[in-house]
């Protein structure tokens, strides 16, 4: 039977751009959210968020000239994926065949340059008819627009510029299933590679919406906490007191691969993917399902896959961790909770839960593929990190959610969530690789 | 994880939505007569874009509150064009394959809905410039200047809050699983034209790893907008025209004549079954999908095609579909009319088919309804299967003449159709093939 490793890890986040140096700075509880320097936030309702910071991708890739400008979301994605590559050893391996080795993203679109779509939208208003006059809008989009930023908005650029990167020209998919995205793209890149279609599949995801539109766009959906202190303690998850989600931003990049393909180039798999959910709430648009029934489904799909009865008692869970999707928003850490207990039964109390964005924000496409190297950090490491700022406790929530203090613990099986704005869910479920 | 034994997999019902109309027999009768979509845009005045041509489906022909129920209705207010017309597509789709759900009627679903999910390919929409720019212009200074700080303070409360909910990509699969109640896997898929074809790859490999029986899967995009006609211009991919010649010559694939593209608006959703599915419901399948192949390009720039991509992608197909070029009645190239896509397709295609190629057929869609970004690898797929179950290849418009592929201009011929390639490389280097088989072949 085909398994699927895990190989290789890397990625840029809010907290640092190293594995080892975010690693640390989470079992150590800390926050990376700040004030916004990307653009004046000050008159926002929302002025703080979680930025990547001292990240030049030019010493991320082999010759920068190759790559034309790439928008920021494909720099983050450049950044992570050569620390995988490079940790995976497939950067020295001769070997490879390209046709086999493809790329499965969920990334998002490219950063829109706010300054001069206001610009052009406001100076081609015509009042009288009250909407763009479409001839000037055309004008002065030709003057103000850089040409090449707007085709780096497509959401499958990454794609191509990891691709000119490694050379990768197997099967290539880019999802954008809003903040489930990066964890449906690794669990389908495990499926191309179980259905015997490719040997290595780069995977992972990236985004940015750290723009003055994004910021706008959450803020007028009220999912956006507009604490009013200090930013460090903003984003706090599972708290009676949480008041919506910190924007993050950054990527995580794996290497998968099949066991065979790793052991016969002598590849050290880091742990194994063996389970995949995915599912639909087929509810509302703008609410979840009041049941946790979309999540909860994600959840006992991916661990049917896994082949684990994750709901019978026992002393020593089959889980050891749970990566929530943890948004600190009301309704997702009431109904995630709901849903974990849907799919774990009796056993929900005994698994240690926690949620990173307590300390990064939310890195909406790209969440899930950091949230699932954190998972196997946890299960290298024995090492479980906090979910920060767990200070008051909401009564309705009574899970274990590892507050504020990370957590020695034997770690050999984990479930990462993820769920999507308009009810699209995904569950991996990955293990200490045991040969 | 373990993977089940591969089943056959087949397309049960077509629903496609374009500049000529909405369903697949407006679009097949069109292009059987080799009627056009194409004229000048007329959603807003293009005179200020060198390429003022697209395949745009007129306002009054498609109203989507009147075909979603009464409790979506309300939901409706959220949607962007291309939502719209992907929950159209998918009523179609679902009205096709002579299924009930949620959707259709208060009577049980046919399939469990825990068994339907749905993968739709879709674009980078665009937002609509006259709704932010109401809002945008609130925060205008006086010297013309943008007031960022007004626009956070008081601007943004002029945008109507779940602004942002219309132009998320995944909200096509979205409203569709609302509608349908489909609670299977759901994924969007953002690869520009090669979109329809990688969501029916995965709606294919849900079904057959057994997580799914049927997926409602395909994919649509609206580029007839300002910002998304713009975003095209940026490509040098657009023909330039104002619209006042023969739009039947407009788009002329594969022609050593051909100055570019054109957009357009509209897409397809299918119903994907696995045939022990359909058989046992007593569905009627349009085709088999026989094989699948996707592959990157590795090239100097996302605009760029790479011939080995589209050979590799063809030749994974066919290993599948277990059948050589021979075996090849009907192919459907992206055939866009980009010059240099076209010759790279070409080089790809002959890759396979060797000067074989010039006696296999072509249907060109892109002169007909425009290039539909998202939207158009399904619009393929279902003309495709129409062709396959007409056993009739329509018309096609162009030039007069194309060197080293049967790709010019003609009349609709009735011939013998066992299986079609349909093959498209997309901006950003995603290329898929598959190959359609009728069903018994």
């Amino acid at each position: 039977m085909t398994r699927v490793v895990v190989t290789g890890m890397g990625w840029i986040t809010p907290l640092g751009n190293d594995l080892d140096t975010v690693w640390k700075r989470m079992c150590k509880g800390e926050s990376a959210i700040a004030t916004i320097e990307r653009f004046d936030a000050s008159s926002f309702p929302t002025k703080f968020a979680g930025q990547v910071r001292n990240f030049d991708w030019t010493q991320y890739v082999h010759n920068a000239a190759d790559h034309h400008e790439p928008a920021m979301n494909s720099q983050f994605a450049l950044g992570a994926a050569k620390q995988a590559w490079e940790q995976s050893g497939l950067g020295s391996y001769q070997e490879l065949n390209h046709d086999r080795a493809g790329i499965y993203l969920g990334a998002g679109e490219g950063v829109l340059d706010f300054s001069a779509h206001s610009m052009i939208d406001t100076h081609s208003w015509n009042v009288e008819d009250g909407k763009v006059d479409a001839v000037a809008w055309a004008k002065f989009a030709t003057a103000q627009l850089d040409e090449w930023g707007e085709v780096e908005q497509e959401p499958n650029m990454p794609l191509w510029h990891l691709a000119r990167e490694y050379e990768l020209r197997g099967p290539a998919f880019n999802c954008l299933t809003a903040c489930a995205a990066s964890t449906q793209a690794i669990g389908e890149a495990t499926s191309v590679l179980l259905r015997g279609d490719a040997d290595v599949m780069l995977a992972g995801g990236t985004h940015t919406m750290l723009h003055a539109l994004g910021i706008t766009g959450f803020n007028r959906l009220t999912a956006l906490s507009t604490f009013d202190g200090d930013p460090q303690k903003a984003s706090k998850p599972f708290s009676r007191d949480r008041g919506g989600f910190v924007m993050g931003e950054g990527s995580g990049m794996l290497v998968l691969e099949t066991l065979e393909h790793a052991i016969a180039r002598g590849a050290t798999p880091l742990a194994e993917i063996v389970g995949f959910g995915s599912s639909a709430d087929a509810y509302r648009i703008t609410d979840l399902h009041p049941e946790g029934r979309g999540p909860a489904a994600a959840m006992n799909n991916a661990l049917s896959q896994a082949g684990i009865d994750a709901k019978t008692a026992t002393e020593n869970p089959p889980v050891q961790y749970i990566s929530a999707h943890g948004t600190s928003t009301q309704e997702n850490d009431l109904i995630e909770t709901m849903a974990i207990k849907l799919a774990f039964g009796d056993n929900a109390p005994n698994v240690p839960i926690s949620s990173i964005k307590s300390m990064m924000g939310h890195l909406i496409a790209a969440a899930g593929s950091v949230e699932l190297i954190t998972c196997i950090m946890s299960i290298q490491t024995n090492m479980l990190v906090p979910t920060i700022n767990l200070d008051n406790p909401d009564p309705a929530l009574d899970l274990d959610y590892i507050p504020n203090t990370a957590r020695e613990a034997q770690v050999d099986c984990c479930l990462s969530n993820s769920f999507g704005f308009g009810g699209q869910n995904n569950t991996l479920v990955v293990k200490r690789f045991n040969p | 994880m373990s993977q089940s034994d591969n089943n056959k997999v087949v397309i049960s019902g077509v629903g496609v939505i374009s500049a000529l109309g909405v369903g697949i027999d407006p679009l097949w009768e069109a292009m059987l007569e080799g009627q056009t979509g194409l004229k000048r845009i007329e959603r807003f005045d293009p005179s200020g874009f060198a390429s003022q041509v697209a395949g745009e489906l007129a306002e009054d022909e498609f109203k989507v509150r009147k075909i979603v129920p009464k409790s979506h209705r309300k939901a409706t207010k959220v949607m962007c064009r291309d939502t719209e017309l992907a929950v159209g597509a998918a009523a179609l789709a679902v009205e096709n394959a002579g299924i009930t759900t949620a959707g259709t009627s208060d009577d049980p679903p046919t399939i469990d809905p825990n068994r339907v999910g749905c993968h739709i390919g879709a674009g980078l929409i665009s937002a609509d410039v006259n709704e932010l720019g109401a809002a945008l212009v609130t925060s205008k200074k006086e010297d013309g200047s943008f007031d960022l700080e007004h626009w956070g303070s008081e601007g943004m409360q002029n945008l109507t809050p779940l602004w942002l909910l219309k132009y998320l990509p995944n909200m096509l699969a979205c409203h569709v699983t609302i509608v349908h109640d489909c609670r299977g896997p759901s994924n969007t898929i953002t690869c520009c034209e090669a979109s329809s074809g990688l969501s029916i790859a995965e709606s294919r490999r849900v079904i057959q790893r057994g997580d799914a029986d049927a997926c409602l899967s395909g994919g649509v995009e609206d580029r007839v907008n300002p910002l998304a006609l713009y975003r095209q211009h940026c490509t040098n991919r657009l023909t330039e025209t104002d619209g006042s010649g023969d739009m039947t010559q407009v788009v002329r694939p594969f022609a050593e004549d051909a100055n570019g593209t054109v957009i357009g608006e509209g897409g397809g959703i299918l119903f994907i079954e696995s045939e022990i599915s359909c058989n046992k419901r007593g569905g009627s399948p349009w085709c088999t999908i026989e094989g699948i192949g996707c592959r990157q390009s590795f090239t100097d720039t996302p605009l760029d095609a790479d011939p080995h991509a589209i050979e590799s992608a063809i030749g994974k197909a066919m290993s599948e579909a277990q059948c050589t070029p021979n075996d090849i009645d009907l192919i459907v190239p992206l055939g866009s009319g980009i010059r240099k896509i076209d010759s790279v397709e070409l080089e790809g295609l002959t890759a396979i088919f060797g000067e074989a190629l010039q006696n296999i057929p072509t249907i060109t869609t892109i002169p007909f309804t425009g290039n539909c970004m998202a939207g158009n690898g399904a619009i393929c797929i279902g003309v495709a299967a129409k062709a396959i179950n007409e056993q009739t290849i329509p018309a096609r418009l162009g030039s007069e003449s194309t060197i080293g592929i049967d790709a010019a201009k003609c009349c609709a011929i009735k011939t013998s159709i066992k299986r079609v390639l349909v093959v498209t490389p997309s901006e950003g280097g995603q290329c898929v093939a598959l190959i359609l088989g009728r069903v018994g072949t």
